[in-house]
């Protein structure tokens, strides 16, 4: 493998585990700490997909689009814990993976029942669109590079806000105990509210910026969801920290298994990444504290 | 606000079960009266479905294991059948080199394979993932089912992505002809009852009540010196083996199978059929696969878009009747303590 190859493959799994990242984070906030496995998270990053989509055709400016699409996103997540999720929070993970899954089902269809069943695709224009030089005589596509930034920043900014803020202080202290900090009068159930919705917006906000680069389609939740689940389980449940890292290791890891192992491993690497680490460390390679 | 006290006429769990099997016995009686044959094929697939959810029942409902993976198994079951006819019909040996196997048709041969295929692919499976408990369970099952899911995708000599058709059904010596929709029927009715007195047997018997114990309190059913991982390996396998049954059964009556049959989605329809049924009792997962599909082709015949009423039912059907078609039309709980 040639160094331009091995440097362009890696932008593209540090592209893709940071994307993984923006649905991680959200999914492993409200299944660490509300104990609620929420399989209809991927759907909204299918949602934030379809509203950047329709946005960008009418105000063409793709800051402006991603940023009606995170916002929308992210009220229909609180709309939807309201309504659907809060009751399940104290049910078995069976009637949670169930209830979820039926969301699942009416999101995608309703997404069909909107946009039609043609796949969307988004075209960006001016520099979006371009590629630029990243060395080694490679030019590699401005959107990717976004991407990539976009998640690095989040994933600072995620950082800064759960260690250095007091939401971010009630959060981890809810995670540790709620019941306890419920005691000293916080409204823990606001606070899992909003958390919520900032997940919801993050995964939407990785559907938008997703967009360009993959087809825009029902079901597109569902098959990232998996590889979010996979992020979630490597870096330990309710974990940013390790959220961020098993996002990176998985985008490499499926990246190169993809290019270097033959395709049946290649297109298993991660699974096997997966249940070897629920073998040898159920709790994670980087388990949350409290 | 559950719908436990709705005042729907309760039925005893034996005049349901009466009720289940005169109506299975005599429905294709009703479908040729009426003219309507499709209804014997549908019922066919409920019954196929009933049989792979009861197989998930059995674990989830006697054991505590909600597993992410029966799809997997049931395909594995239909695609050993699919690969010893489609040798058979084109003269091709199963495996060539030193030793050299012919294959054949023969449901005798090859749907005890299919069984001891998906047994076998349980059994590894349950090795690795009877090690975690709860959503760690989940996770590793889905892991697995996934790895089978890509397996099959890979699996290009047999269509790959795309799946593969059978070539011809499984024979029976010339003694039953599965061609024939309505032997089809009572063929797989005779394997639900097969599957159904076995499991019900089995989860009255000594091993099923350990079984139920480790369910509700693994360590103390090990303080009393049971081997409990034992126990859940092999309930674990023969859940595999019946899904399998099941599989070979799935590939003749569709005559087609691919990877799409073993999406984790797929697996998750069949976590539905069992909760909306009920899994306090064998007879939940049968009415569950029952009312999906029977919900399924209903719904569809209105509109093509009927997963958007079907979605919010599966919802509603987990916050307000728990207990499932069982409960509710029997009056019994949600477990089966």
């Amino acid at each position: 493998m040639s160094i331009s190859l091995l440097l362009e493959q890696t932008l593209n799994g540090l592209q893709f585990g940071v994307m993984l990242f923006l649905i991680a984070a959200g999914f492993t906030l409200v299944f660490g700490i509300m104990n609620l496995v929420n399989l209809a998270h991927g759907s909204f990053y299918m949602l934030g997909a379809y509203l950047f989509a329709t946005v960008l055709q009418h105000v063409t400016s793709f800051w402006l689009s991603v940023a009606i699409a995170v916002f929308a996103t992210g009220f229909a997540g609180a709309l939807l814990e309201k309504v659907a999720l809060k009751p399940l929070y104290k049910r078995p993970y069976l009637d949670q993976v169930l209830a979820t899954l039926g969301l699942i089902l009416f999101f995608n269809e309703l997404t069909r029942v909107i946009w039609g069943s043609q796949p969307l695709n988004v075209t960006l224009s001016g520099t979006l669109n371009s590629s630029v030089s990243v060395g080694l005589g490679i030019s590699y596509p401005v959107i990717r590079l976004v991407i990539l930034a976009m998640g690095v920043l989040v994933a600072l900014g995620l950082y800064l806000g759960i260690t250095r803020t007091r939401t971010g202080m009630l959060i981890r202290a809810g995670a540790s105990n709620r019941v306890f900090i419920g005691a000293l009068g916080v409204n823990v159930n606001k606070v899992f509210s909003w958390a919520f919705s900032v997940g919801a917006a993050l995964a939407g906000l990785a559907g938008a910026l997703a967009s360009p680069i993959l087809a825009v389609e029902a079901g597109m939740g569902e098959s990232i969801l998996i590889f979010a689940l996979i992020v979630v389980v490597i870096g330990g449940i309710g974990s940013f920290r390790g959220a961020f890292a098993a996002a990176l290791l998985v985008g490499l890891i499926d990246t190169f298994g993809r290019l270097l192992l033959p395709p049946l491993f290649g297109d298993i690497a991660v699974y096997i990444l997966m249940a070897v680490v629920l073998f040898w460390r159920p709790q994670g390679l980087f388990p949350a504290h409290g | 606000m559950r719908i436990n006290d709705i005042s729907l006429p309760r039925v005893s769990p034996r005049v349901l079960f009466v009720l289940m099997s005169a109506g299975l016995l005599l429905l294709p009686v009703y479908a040729q009266l009426i003219d309507v044959p499709f209804y014997i094929t549908l019922v066919s697939r409920m019954m196929i479905f009933a049989i792979i959810a009861l197989s998930l029942g059995f674990i989830l409902g006697f054991a505590g294991m909600v597993c992410f993976g029966q799809a997997a198994f049931a395909g594995i079951g239909a695609y050993v059948v699919l690969v010893f006819n489609h040798h058979a019909a084109t003269g091709t040996p199963l495996v060539s080199g030193p030793l050299t196997l012919h294959s054949t048709a023969s449901a005798f041969v090859t749907w005890p394979m299919a069984m001891l295929v998906s047994a076998f692919a349980a059994f590894v499976i349950g090795v690795f993932a009877l090690r975690t408990r709860g959503v760690y369970f989940i996770m590793i099952t889905l892991a697995f089912a996934q790895m089978i899911y890509f397996f099959f995708i890979n699996l290009k000599g047999y269509g790959g992505e795309d799946g593969m058709r059978l070539s011809g059904r499984s024979t029976f010596s010339g003694l039953i002809d599965l061609g024939d929709q309505l032997t089809f029927y009572y063929v797989t009715l005779a394997v639900l009852a097969l599957v159904y007195f076995l499991l019900r047997r089995l989860v009255d018997s000594r091993f099923g009540l350990v079984l139920r114990g480790n369910r509700q309190n693994e360590r103390r059913m090990a303080a009393l010196g049971f081997s409990t991982m034992k126990f859940k390996l092999v309930a674990f396998t023969m859940s595999g083996a019946i899904a399998g049954l099941a599989g070979a059964l799935m590939v003749n009556h569709g005559e087609f199978i691919s990877p799409a049959f073993m999406h984790w989605v797929r697996s998750s329809d069949i976590i539905a059929m069992v909760v909306l049924g009920g899994y306090a009792n064998l007879m939940g997962p049968v009415l569950g696969a029952g009312i999906i599909l029977g919900l399924e082709d209903v719904l569809s015949s209105y509109t093509e878009h009927w997963q958007i009423i079907y979605g919010p039912l599966l919802l509603l059907v987990v916050l307000f009747a728990r207990r499932g078609m069982y409960g509710i039309v029997t009056g019994r709980g949600a477990d089966n303590d």
